[in-house]
């Protein structure tokens, strides 16, 4: 299918104190399947309203929406979200947490063994087998946030929606995850879409950067084709030449948003 | 190979440039942490409890020396019975804790325990209305709103004046008691159950939203653990207002109970017992506290140790 997720004409309005607020307008957007975009801009620039938008959290207020061909009316388990502040219940282990959302989702058709098969399969995906038994606050943030994308994974969304998953960990931590996000993504072949405001991260994971202009009224501002060969090995990428002026195009359009919002 | 190549390097080093007085340093660097700690550990073996002791234990028990001065001070100038005095009574009384002639003469024991069942009986209806209705009022603001002029209204209530029209209503002191424990623990537990209804994370929700969860796996799943913390607050202040209740409540209506009993030691003029009275109170509602912060440990699920 050559749009997977189709955005057309959209345009969210916020009713704040002072007056309704234009957050995004006029977004259009088409993403195939399989494909891994990124959105990119600065903050406050209205990325996680748009993908509030498709996870269905929030409603537009004009606009077309649709994943697979049907219009996108409220959340589900077929387009997962990985939080931002990886949102994992403190009160559960790693595996209840991810056994959850498996429950939920193969919970009429599996038998309970099949169940714990999955969660235990997803967790091995991130590496996390060990830490299965783990209360949230027992391991790390960046494990955390592994458990976070295990649970997106394991119900096998068609859509896996990320919201700046990486956004606050250490530097150190990020760029180890960002390696184990491209070999996850690729394993699972999920159309996916990330909201991030890290340029390397962008590059080294995307088919495409969608860059936001700054709000109010937001809208994309351009869009960047980021043809490397798959799969990307980060420290071949450093000294790539078709890396940088990618990565270049990335920081110049951002500082050229910077510039309008300062002006 | 190549960790034990650097340690083969690390062991020729050692040996000819650290000299032998340093065993700790060389050990560590050799790796072989089990020869190195000990001292170290019987040094702190030592050292920790002994300055625990003193930040723990020694604070406390100097104020309760200070505290028992004071009191022998104050009754070697009054008729209040000191601390001696009070120590044999209170030997006395505890001696034969559940004796009992008639429903009037009954041991401290059996006191005790009615008034804790008083309380377990007041309490316990509270909790069984108090939190589901805290729930109802948390999660939706129409009801919220409309409860806010009542609950503003009835909670500062002083306890006691309740106790009339219990007597009224039922017709009898046991039941009346009862009701004014209910009527007056109840208002923490519906205020702090709302207030953590309110407060559940909205990422948790979120969470619950894409996942599609039944109304009944998001209750027992996220809203119930989420608010729990804040229900064991509620039942915490909730109890101590009841224990604080029960006395004055059983003072007024009679029957068996620590409260009836200092009453009843005022009418005999046995002001050693009623001191005794006095720190059986005390030391019964700090063990409630203690075993409902105990409880509440349990549900803390951040490890903060909050």
């Amino acid at each position: 299918m050559n749009h997977y997720v189709l955005i057309e004409n959209l345009s969210k309005v916020f009713d704040t104190r002072k007056g309704p607020f234009v957050a995004l307008q006029a977004v259009n957007l088409s993403v195939r399947r399989g494909e891994f975009v990124s959105i990119i801009g600065h903050s406050g620039c209205g990325k996680s309203t748009l993908l509030n938008l498709v996870a269905g959290l929030t409603q537009a207020t004009s606009g077309i929406l649709l994943c697979a061909g049907r219009e996108i009316a409220g959340p589900g388990p077929d387009r997962a979200v990985v939080f931002q502040n990886h949102s994992l219940l403190p009160w559960m282990s790693c595996f209840e947490n991810v056994y959850l959302a498996v429950e939920r989702v193969f919970g009429r058709a599996d038998g309970k063994a099949e169940l714990k098969r999955r969660t235990q399969a997803a967790l091995d995906l991130v590496g996390l087998a060990h830490a299965a038994h783990k209360l949230p606050h027992e391991i790390s943030g960046g494990m955390k946030q592994r458990v976070g994308i295990a649970r997106a994974l394991s119900m096998q969304p068609e859509v896996l929606l990320l919201d700046e998953p990486l956004g606050a960990l250490d530097a150190l931590t990020r760029a180890h995850l960002q390696d184990e996000l491209l070999r996850i993504v690729a394993a699972s072949g999920c159309t996916t879409i990330m909201v991030t405001h890290d340029v390397d991260e962008a590059v080294l994971l995307s088919d495409r950067v969608v860059m936001m202009t700054n709000g109010p009224g937001a809208t994309i501002g351009a869009v960047l084709d980021i043809d490397l060969q798959r799969p990307r090995v980060r420290l071949e990428l450093a000294s790539d030449t078709d890396y940088n002026a990618r990565r270049a195009a990335l920081l110049a359009f951002l500082h050229e948003c910077q510039g309008v919002a300062a002006a | 190979m190549g960790v034990m190549r650097i340690d083969k390097t690390w062991k020729r080093v050692a040996v000819r440039d650290y000299p032998a007085h340093e065993p700790s340093e060389n050990g560590m660097r050799v790796g072989r942490p089990a020869s190195v700690p000990q001292p170290l550990k019987r040094h702190a073996r030592f050292a920790r409890p002994a300055a625990a002791a003193f930040r723990f234990a020694v604070p406390p028990l100097l104020g309760l020396a200070l505290f028992i001065l004071g009191w022998a001070l104050v009754a070697g100038h009054t008729a209040v019975p000191g601390p001696i005095e009070t120590w044999k009574s209170a030997l006395k009384v505890f001696a034969h804790p559940f004796y009992s002639n008639g429903p009037n003469d009954q041991g401290i024991g059996w006191n005790v325990l009615r008034s804790l069942l008083r309380v377990a009986v007041g309490f316990g209806l509270a909790v069984i209305v108090g939190i589901p209705l805290g729930f109802v009022i948390g999660r939706f603001s129409f009801i919220s709103r409309m409860s806010r002029p009542i609950i503003s209204l009835l909670r500062p209530v002083s306890p006691l004046a309740w106790l009339p029209i219990g007597l009224y209503v039922f017709k009898q002191a046991q039941l009346a008691a009862i009701w004014v424990i209910f009527i007056s623990s109840i208002w923490p537990m519906i205020i702090n159950t709302a207030t953590g209804v309110t407060r559940v994370p909205q990422d948790y929700l979120n969470v619950a939203r894409v996942l599609k969860l039944s109304e009944w796996k998001v209750f027992t799943k996220i809203l119930f653990p989420a608010v729990l913390p804040y229900m064991m607050t509620g039942m915490r202040l909730s109890m101590g207002i009841a224990w604080l209740v029960i006395v004055a409540a059983e003072m007024l209506t009679g029957g068996v109970g620590i409260g009836f009993w200092v009453w009843d030691e005022w009418n005999n003029l046995n002001v050693a017992h009623i001191i005794i009275a006095i720190f059986v109170i005390g030391i019964v509602g700090f063990l409630l506290e203690e075993a409902l912060l105990l409880v509440a440990k349990r549900f803390n699920y951040y490890g903060d140790g909050s």
